[in-house]
């Protein structure tokens, strides 16, 4: 009786049953994880918030030497009609020398328009550019929290954050009007 | 005395149950038969595309309900769960992006406040909804005889037998019988409720010429409404359906390897 | 029942694990070689069904909770966001509404399964009345839960509810408009629905935890309701019921699947894809299906005495739902599964043909057949709590009784046996 139990261990019959033990528990997991999938997709953006992905900016009102701030997927975005002095100014400085070096005509598609995300580079807070005299030492934009300083360009010249003002994707619908996004 | 060993619940009792539920189900079932003169006709059951587990939409009727859409209800009825963007959704009538946006500029649209606080106009974008007839509610039954035409969004759900109701609806208009009493400024209609609708007939031969040449009969532009409106109520009907088939697949093959591992486990098991 | 742990931890973590919260332990002691009677039969399966059931509830809940907002002027508006804006928000949808109508379905199933093999006996009365608990629990959650998408039939279902609340004595209207938050259903009532939905889905869970504790200590109940005599008449609960439990659930899944993919609406009332309107009524009020009898009852009942209809619906609505809590005490037979009890059986399936009767009527105006039918089926439920279970005890002469669950491995299979219950 003991040796028929012994052989029956052996028997391609237990191979069988674990086999199907196993596919078993392997479709069951695989069934499983796939429909997690459902659950996790569901917090990526909606289709809503999707289509709400660009901004359009009408630049006409904008006076020379004005910057307004518009928002762009829930971000402040800063359009600065540069003047001419501003235009040389960012065009002229060492590129070298700066923390993130990027020359000014990488960062606009026309020489009087800038446009920035106006986030800080370093922890998030906004720059500001308003009153005048408070744009910092390099004419662009100053960061109250910790002390950036950010020239013409956009780009950071003096204080802790690491790189220049994003550029955000943005085209030229017609001479006055820029779309973001 | 020996027990018996018997399969339970036993089989009289069963047929019992199931008598009882047959006999539920078929009271439950919505058989109504126009037994008075203002309960509503039942509407007769239709074939649509978008029906049985492997429906789909019929896009050239989608495409063709939206322009009755535009060109006919929109006049009273707001459809505002719908934005041009969903136009050229898969799944739906799949206009194109160039098309959708084309037809969303058409439309104006009010935005704002501008910097001096005041609502403006502006041209549709994809990301808008399709704008409302009327300011509000108020204004919709001020302008309608003080019936309110409801949002058509989800109407083909929020009505019993949706669609075939719809199609019976917008195509039954006739002349009330002679002793019906018809209220001012109700139309007869058998198959609403009360059998008078404040809803003028709304299709009538050649009212919209379809751009893509389809004659503009009344039954064909109830069709192609039907289709549209059903698309609108559930733009995932197609989606949905595509994804059931794997699922089930899946669903059975795996019951099938439980079923079999389960009596595999418990060959050698006495149990009964 | 209560059984020497025969947990082996067999990793070095696993013991330090176990000698600092023994949670393998405890899964294993629960779930894995627990001792269960080895004739269950498929009646048994719908605890495990149930549990899968709530599970779905929770997850899809939660993600849908992500994107919902339970203020009066959008919470319509966000649920079609969800239907057409969310990724797979129409799946989350339907699976959470249709899942509703399953939890209940295997619900009332496990509840007659107790009632036929005498579940709720001596030793396992804390185990009813917890499941009885978990019924109300259930009834409240989805009651809270149809208000949210704030359609027609949620407000209107709302108001008949909570306006049953006004035929408290004296304090009724103070009562009424403390569940309002105001005059009547509106903002206020919504958003206190929905976060009271929330934690109801979390209290049962607390309590189903209470409810398997229940169960684990006596052991499972069985088909012949007699009480397990040694290890011979169980086997461990894995892999034999696991698996077995896994198919069943396999195939409820098939159901709610075809539901989900096939026929997501069919079980729901089309009035409520129209928004909220207070200033409309339905023509015909009905809730969903699983309350109907409930429905039907609270209908049934005419003016009795000084007390007028209304309230008198609403004491034998809830009387309905109380005796169930009494049920371990109202029926006086010693012997536990219907198997045997020839009487009680044929009055038990009359009362499930009641019970789908009372269903039937809940959704007709109440006049007519349907009000004679409603009423008839009420007075046989009362009455087979309230008269037949406690007579039947007492002059039902049961069949005899099996001696054990398994056949004794000498000798025949039977004696002639009175008392089971212990």
């Amino acid at each position: 009786m003991a040796e028929a139990h012994v052989e029956e261990d052996q028997s391609p019959d237990t191979d069988r049953r674990d086999f199907l033990y196993i596919a078993t528990t392997a479709v069951a997991g695989i069934g499983a994880a796939i429909s997690l999938w459902p659950f996790i997709d569901q917090m990526n953006p909606t289709a809503n918030v999707q289509a709400l992905a660009t901004t359009e900016v009408d630049l006409s009102p904008i006076e020379t030497g004005q910057t307004i701030k518009v928002v762009w997927q829930g971000k402040p975005v800063y359009v600065r009609h540069r003047t001419q002095e501003q235009i040389k100014a960012a065009q002229s400085a060492p590129v070298d020398d700066l923390p993130d070096p990027e020359t000014d005509a990488d960062r606009v598609q026309q020489d009087q328009w800038l446009i920035v995300v106006g986030i800080c580079t370093h922890l998030g807070c906004i720059p500001v550019s308003d009153p005048d005299n408070l744009r910092g030492e390099f004419g662009g934009w100053f960061c109250p929290c910790h002390g950036s300083h950010y020239d013409d360009s956009g780009r950071i010249r003096k204080g802790p954050a690491p790189d220049n003002l994003a550029v955000p994707p943005y085209q030229f619908i017609d001479d006055n009007k820029i779309l973001i996004g | 005395m020996i027990t018996q060993t018997k399969r339970y619940p036993p089989r009289w009792s069963v047929l019992t149950i199931g008598v009882a539920m047959g006999l539920a189900l078929a009271a439950w079932a919505p058989v109504r038969a126009a037994d008075e003169a203002t309960e509503a006709l039942s509407p007769s059951a239709r074939d649509w595309s978008f029906s049985g587990p492997l429906g789909v939409f019929d896009r050239a009727a989608l495409q063709r309900g939206y322009q009755l859409y535009r060109e006919v209800c929109s006049a009273c009825h707001s459809l505002e769960f719908i934005a041009f963007r969903n136009l050229a959704d898969p799944g739906g009538p799949e206009f194109s992006e160039e098309a959708v946006k084309a037809l969303a500029a058409e439309h104006s649209v009010q935005d704002g406040p501008d910097e001096f606080g005041e609502m403006f106009d502006r041209p549709g974008r994809l990301s808008d909804y399709l704008p409302s007839p009327y300011l509000n509610n108020n204004e919709a039954r001020a302008a309608n005889g003080g019936s309110l035409p409801p949002d058509l969004s989800v109407i083909i759900k929020a009505r019993t037998n949706g669609p075939n109701y719809l199609y019976a609806l917008l195509t039954g208009y006739e002349d009330p019988p002679a002793d019906f009493e018809l209220a001012d400024m109700m139309n007869y209609n058998p198959y609403f409720s009360g059998r008078q609708i404040a809803m003028a007939p709304q299709l009538f031969e050649g009212i919209v010429e379809y751009s893509d040449g389809t004659e503009a009969s009344v039954a064909q532009m109830a069709k192609d409404l039907v289709q549209f409106l059903t698309w609108t109520a559930e733009p995932k009907l197609e989606e949905r359906k595509a994804l059931a088939m794997p699922v089930l697949i899946y669903m059975l093959i795996l019951t099938i390897l439980l079923y079999a591992s389960y009596k595999r486990i418990w060959r050698d098991v006495d149990h009964n | 029942m209560a059984h020497a742990s025969t947990y082996k931890p067999r990793s070095g973590f696993a013991r330090w694990l176990d000698s600092r919260l023994p949670i393998m332990r405890l899964a294993h002691d629960s779930f894995v070689d627990f001792p269960t009677p080895k004739n269950l039969n498929y009646w048994w399966t719908f605890g495990g069904i149930l549990s899968v059931c709530l599970v779905i509830l929770i997850f899809s809940g939660v993600a849908l909770s992500m994107h919902y907002t339970p203020h009066a002027d959008f919470a319509f508006a966000s649920v079609e966001h969800i239907m057409r804006d969310v990724n797979y928000g129409w799946l989350l949808r339907y699976m959470h509404a249709n899942s509703s109508s399953m939890f209940f379905l295997a619900v009332y199933i496990h509840m007659l399964r107790g009632l036929y093999y005498g579940s709720y006996k001596e030793p396992r009365e804390v185990l009813w009345i917890l499941g009885v608990m978990l019924f109300i629990l259930m009834i409240a959650s989805a009651f809270l839960g149809y208000v949210l998408p704030w359609g027609q039939m949620s407000f209107w279902a709302a108001t008949v509810i909570t306006n049953l609340f006004g035929v408290i004595p004296f304090i009724g209207d103070e009562v009424l408009a403390w569940l309002w938050g105001g005059f009547g259903v509106d903002g206020p009532t919504l958003n206190r629905f929905y976060s009271l939905h929330y934690l109801l889905a979390f209290l049962i869970a607390g309590v189903v935890v209470l409810h398997i504790w229940a169960l684990h200590v006596p052991g499972n109940n069985n088909p012949k309701g007699i009480d397990v005599k040694g290890p011979q008449d169980t086997i461990p609960f894995h892999p034999y019921y696991t698996v077995k439990d896994g198919f069943a659930l396999g195939v409820f899944l098939i159901v709610l699947a075809l539901l989900i993919f096939y026929a997501p609406n069919i079980l729901g009332h089309p009035d409520n894809y129209i928004p909220a309107d207070p200033l409309t009524t339905p023509e015909h009020i009905v809730p969903e299906w699983y309350f109907l009898p409930f429905y039907a009852i609270l209908r049934a009942v005419p003016d009795i005495l000084f007390i007028p209809a209304k309230t008198a619906g609403v004491i034998a609505m809830l009387l309905a739902i109380f005796t169930l809590f009494l049920l371990p005490w109202l029926d006086s037979s010693k012997v536990r599964s219907a198997r045997y009890r020839p009487l009680f059986k044929q009055f038990f399936w009359i009362f499930v043909i009641a019970c789908v009767a009372l269903g039937w009527a809940g959704s007709q105006s109440p006049e007519g057949m349907a009000l004679l039918v409603a009423r008839i089926s009420t007075l046989y439920y009362f009455a087979f709590f309230w008269v037949i279970m406690p007579l039947l005890g007492v002059i039902e002469t049961p069949k005899s009784v099996p001696d054990s669950i398994s056949k004794p491995v000498l000798g025949s299979g039977s004696a002639a046996a009175s008392g089971t219950s212990g």
